[in-house]
């Protein structure tokens, strides 16, 4: 056990631990091939508190802290990086941000659906034209009467094909950027599911097109204006924070398949480990996912105190595992050779997967700048 | 340390520019001067909650509460006279 995780949150973890062993993992090629992430999947995880998990008990949640929260996701994110990537959007980007700026109309309602698994949601930031320079949005509202007018189009959205609503970011006339919440069923809302991606496969990942959507007022989350500010720059962290451990999780999952591997497979008469250019890559694996699971849990307990630097310990986490995890998997798929190039085997699956994590929530070299920022005022020597 | 140090102090651990010049007054709009990143008004606002013990409303996440040293002691004296 962790010693920053209490004994409730360290089982809750264990049985995450039993349930993605049974229910995910034996599913995650599938998943994978099919593009599909089964509903009777969600629901069951829905059941156990599973989309909540970091969320207060009141709104249907585990109560987990960040640390445990981290550990939690680490063990969903080792057996299939789709249904953790179901747990980031749905618990991380959306569920934390709500909790954080929603009205309590808005939370009574959403939240507790959304724990159950009854309403799955999607945050619409991404769009054809503006990915890293996320202030430059082009979708736009105005306001008539007691409700705003959304017209645009957003892109590379997870689970938008299948969500029940979507926070959409939009921008006015005059640069102000808010966000909404958008239910499905108004009228002028089309998503088109995209296929072809590299990772993710199974995330139901869609273009949204949003035709004069009228909104009610009282579906802005958080301020007027405040959608960068707060709503994006919160979703982002928290994303951040699951995207840094499913990066420990994917080259935790991919050291395992390395090591099983290279203790089975027997070339020129010894097995594989036993020659030593095989056992450099091993341990260079072992000390990067130790290390990077260190990131994470040090990136977690300054989340727990609240700390302002958690955001830039955060982003230290997200850069490194996401680099390690691309790292690992690469090795992982070298020692299995030809087996490591066919979906036979996890290790290009979990290969796909890593590399996806240096893009999304933020690149790698967005992040080295807010770390460098970061490092050259904490590192400045006074003279 | 009194509130507007903690904060000064504060928001130039978090300047993204390093000149000499760098230097705002009580009144300056920290974010119009490009002095911080778009991440900085989160970890200002998590700084003033955990540091002054209360969490801001949306009613008072108008980003002006937030612009100006001024206006951030402002806000914070009105929250611990509200206690």
């Amino acid at each position: 056990m962790i010693a920053q995780t209490s004994a409730s949150a360290a089982q809750v973890v264990e049985e995450a631990k039993i349930f993605a062993g049974r229910e995910i993992r034996p599913l995650a090629g599938e998943i994978d091939v099919t593009g599909e992430l089964p509903r009777s999947l969600i629901n069951k995880m829905g059941q156990l508190g599973y989309l909540s998990a970091s969320w207060p008990m009141e709104y249907g949640g585990l109560g987990l802290d960040p640390v445990a929260y981290g550990l939690f996701t680490e063990q969903i994110g080792k057996a299939c990086c789709n249904t953790r990537a179901l747990i980031t959007v749905q618990t991380s980007l959306l569920g934390e941000t709500m909790l954080r700026f929603g009205t309590v109309a808005q939370k009574r309602y959403w939240l507790p659906q959304m724990a159950r698994a009854e309403k799955l949601g999607a945050f619409a930031l991404s769009e054809p034209n503006v990915g890293s320079d996320a202030k430059s949005v082009q979708t736009t509202y105005r306001k008539e009467g007691s409700h705003y007018i959304l017209n645009g189009s957003k892109k590379w959205i997870s689970f938008a094909a299948i969500a029940d609503f979507f926070v959409v970011i939009a921008a006015d006339s005059g640069g102000q950027i808010t966000s909404f919440i958008v239910e499905r069923g108004r009228e002028g809302v089309h998503t088109i599911p995209m296929s072809g991606m590299l990772g993710n496969r199974g995330a139901h990942i869609a273009e949204i097109q949003l035709t004069e959507v009228r909104i009610p007022v009282e579906n802005v989350l958080g301020i007027v204006g405040g959608g960068f500010t707060y709503i994006v720059s919160t979703a982002l962290d928290h994303g951040r924070y699951s995207i840094a451990w499913a990066g420990a999780a994917i080259a935790g999952e991919a050291l395992e398949a390395m090591v099983a591997y290279s203790m089975s497979r027997s070339q020129f008469g010894e097995k594989l480990y036993q020659y030593q250019l095989v056992k450099g890559l091993i341990g260079d694996a072992v000390t990067k996912v130790h290390a990077a699971r260190a990131l994470c849990i040090a990136a977690g307990v300054v989340r727990k105190n609240g700390a302002a630097e958690a955001v830039d310990e955060t982003a230290i986490a997200k850069y490194f595992t996401s680099k390690v995890a691309v790292e690992v998997t690469n090795d992982t798929v070298q020692i299995h050779g030809g087996n490591g190039c066919h979906s036979g085997y996890p290790a290009e699956r979990l290969f796909r997967e890593a590399k996806v994590l240096e893009i999304i929530e933020g690149t790698s070299q967005i992040q080295q700048q807010v770390i460098s920022q970061y490092g050259l005022r904490k590192y400045a020597v006074k003279k | 340390m009194e509130i507007k140090q903690k904060i000064r102090s504060f928001i130039e651990s978090n300047l993204v520019v390093f000149e000499d010049e760098a230097v705002f007054t009580d009144d300056d709009h920290i974010f119009q001067k490009g002095f911080v990143n778009s991440l900085f008004a989160m970890k200002l606002l998590s700084y003033i909650e955990q540091e002054f013990g209360f969490t801001v409303s949306n009613e008072d996440l108008d980003i002006a509460n937030f612009s100006t040293l001024n206006n951030i002691v402002k806000l914070i004296e009105k929250h611990k006279q509200e206690a």
